[in-house]
């Protein structure tokens, strides 16, 4: 069973179907027990990251999230999802996350007329760390995936990018350590190439 | 780099869509959701449904095609037309819309703008603005309309838009009332004026007649994406063949 994380934001029903078209056991759910007992976990979101934490801690999903990492179940993060996985944002003032990974969540400044949010298809370039996983599998260097945010993470371990993305400076736009997967950019947004990795994960 | 976008709009009543769609191959060429899925095959950035239902009672259709679009189509959709408050922000977000777009509710109450952003983020709340160039010694250069372009409000466009963004607003649909419909070109100085005066994202759209229309708002009109109907619509261009032009340009754009 994959669970994706419902924390009442945003719809979760094209994530849910995105999931389906590689697997036929995918629930939404905010049951601690269903996060607990599942093969599979996606966090996924879009919105404001002190809101996301609150509703996480109202649906007590904080310390189920954390154990089932720990368990070593591939756990997808998308979007606010990723940043969601570090000590702490900017967004809001300073807001404690789930503090999985160490790093920061940073707002982006300065970008010589670049808009914000960052919204739209840039692409992404895979670093030499993405070989020893297979979540990026056949997406090639370069590939065109779907963003919109205003926020970038900014891990503490270099290595855990697999890969990055250019705008106004080069930031993490995926992540993989151990069992923990995830993405800036939207997946289940971007096409045969997004679904392509939602579909490597399953493939996991 | 980021991309430009290139984003075809379909406007839809009572869940079919209007302005004779001229697709050849389709099943029902009034299906929204059919329509989309080509789109989708040709890698257009989005899609925006824009919903021309007078009656309210008929608003369930249009959450049932949406729901049906974002159930088959794994691209960024936005709809926007009638939306008058949260619970219908809501309600559309459910249904699997990434993107609302709010024009007259804006107007009349300011505040949506903020409390929607607050509550769902910026990401997902676009401010369309009708814009209409005055004629005339009058103060302000182009004025904003509401009530799909029937009722004009006095309001100044760029002091709206500044207005906006500062509230939350995550991007700008904003159309060109003296354009739209002419095919005889966007109206680049008022995109570039938007575009040179605010930090969100400006979607242009009104007036896309031919390929260097659509250039010339992406680099002379600063727009980070151009809207189009009939030219897609009617198949004078695929979306291909759009993006092969401004690629031919210079214009960096998803293949």
């Amino acid at each position: 069973m994959i669970t994706i994380v419902d924390y009442g934001m945003g719809n979760l029903r094209s994530v849910q179907k995105a999931f389906e078209l590689y697997y036929s056991k995918v629930r939404i759910s905010s049951i601690p027990e269903d996060i607990l007992s599942s093969d599979k976990v996606v966090l996924p979101g879009v919105g404001a990251f002190s809101r996301a934490m609150e509703e996480l801690k109202k649906r007590s999903l904080v310390d189920p999230i954390a154990e089932i990492v720990k368990k070593g179940k591939p756990f997808l993060g998308i979007c606010l999802g990723l940043q969601l996985l570090f000590e702490e944002s900017e967004e809001g003032g300073r807001v404690a996350g789930l503090n999985i990974l160490k790093g920061k969540v940073r707002r982006f400044k300065d970008l010589n007329g670049l808009k914000i949010p960052h919204m739209g298809w840039n692409k992404v370039r895979t670093t030499h760390y993405a070989r020893r996983t297979t979540i990026l599998n056949n997406i090639a260097d370069g590939s065109y995936m779907y963003f919109v945010h205003s926020y970038y993470v900014e891990p503490e371990d270099k290595n855990i990018a697999v890969c990055r993305t250019d705008y106004g400076l080069s930031f993490t736009s995926g992540i993989q350590r151990d069992n923990i997967y995830a993405f800036q950019f939207h997946p289940e947004k971007s096409q045969c190439l997004g679904l392509r990795i939602i579909k490597n994960f399953v493939d996991m | 780099m980021l991309t430009k976008r290139i984003i075809p709009c379909l406007d839809v009543k009572d869940g079919r869509v209007v302005k004779g769609v001229k697709f050849l191959n389709l099943k029902d060429a009034g299906d929204p959701v059919e329509v989309a899925q080509v789109y989708d095959r040709e890698a257009a950035d989005e899609i925006i449904f824009l919903d021309i239902t007078a009656s309210f009672e008929k608003r369930n259709i249009m959450l049932d095609f949406v729901r049906r679009t974002a159930e088959t189509v794994f691209m960024p959709l936005t709809v926007g037309g009638g939306i008058r408050n949260l619970d219908d922000i809501r309600d559309l977000l459910n249904a699997g819309t990434d993107k609302v777009s709010i024009n007259t509710a804006a107007v009349k109450s300011p505040e949506l703008i903020k409390k929607a952003s607050e509550k769902f983020g910026s990401q997902c709340i676009v401010v369309a603005v009708d814009a209409k160039r005055c004629q005339g010694g009058k103060q302000i250069k182009w004025e904003i309309y509401i009530n799909g372009g029937r009722t004009p409000t006095g309001i100044d466009a760029l002091d709206w838009g500044k207005r906006v963004e500062d509230a939350g607003a995550g991007e700008i649909l904003l159309t060109s009332m003296d354009m739209d419909g002419t095919k005889d070109g966007y109206d680049i100085e008022l995109t570039r004026m938007f575009s040179e005066n605010l930090d969100i994202p400006i979607i242009a759209s009104g007036g896309a007649g031919n390929l260097e229309h659509l250039y010339k708002v992406l680099t002379d009109g600063k727009a980070d994406a151009a809207l189009a109907a009939s030219i897609f619509h009617f198949r004078e261009y695929s979306v291909k063949q759009v993006k092969e032009y401004l690629i031919k340009k210079g214009v960096e754009v998803r293949m």
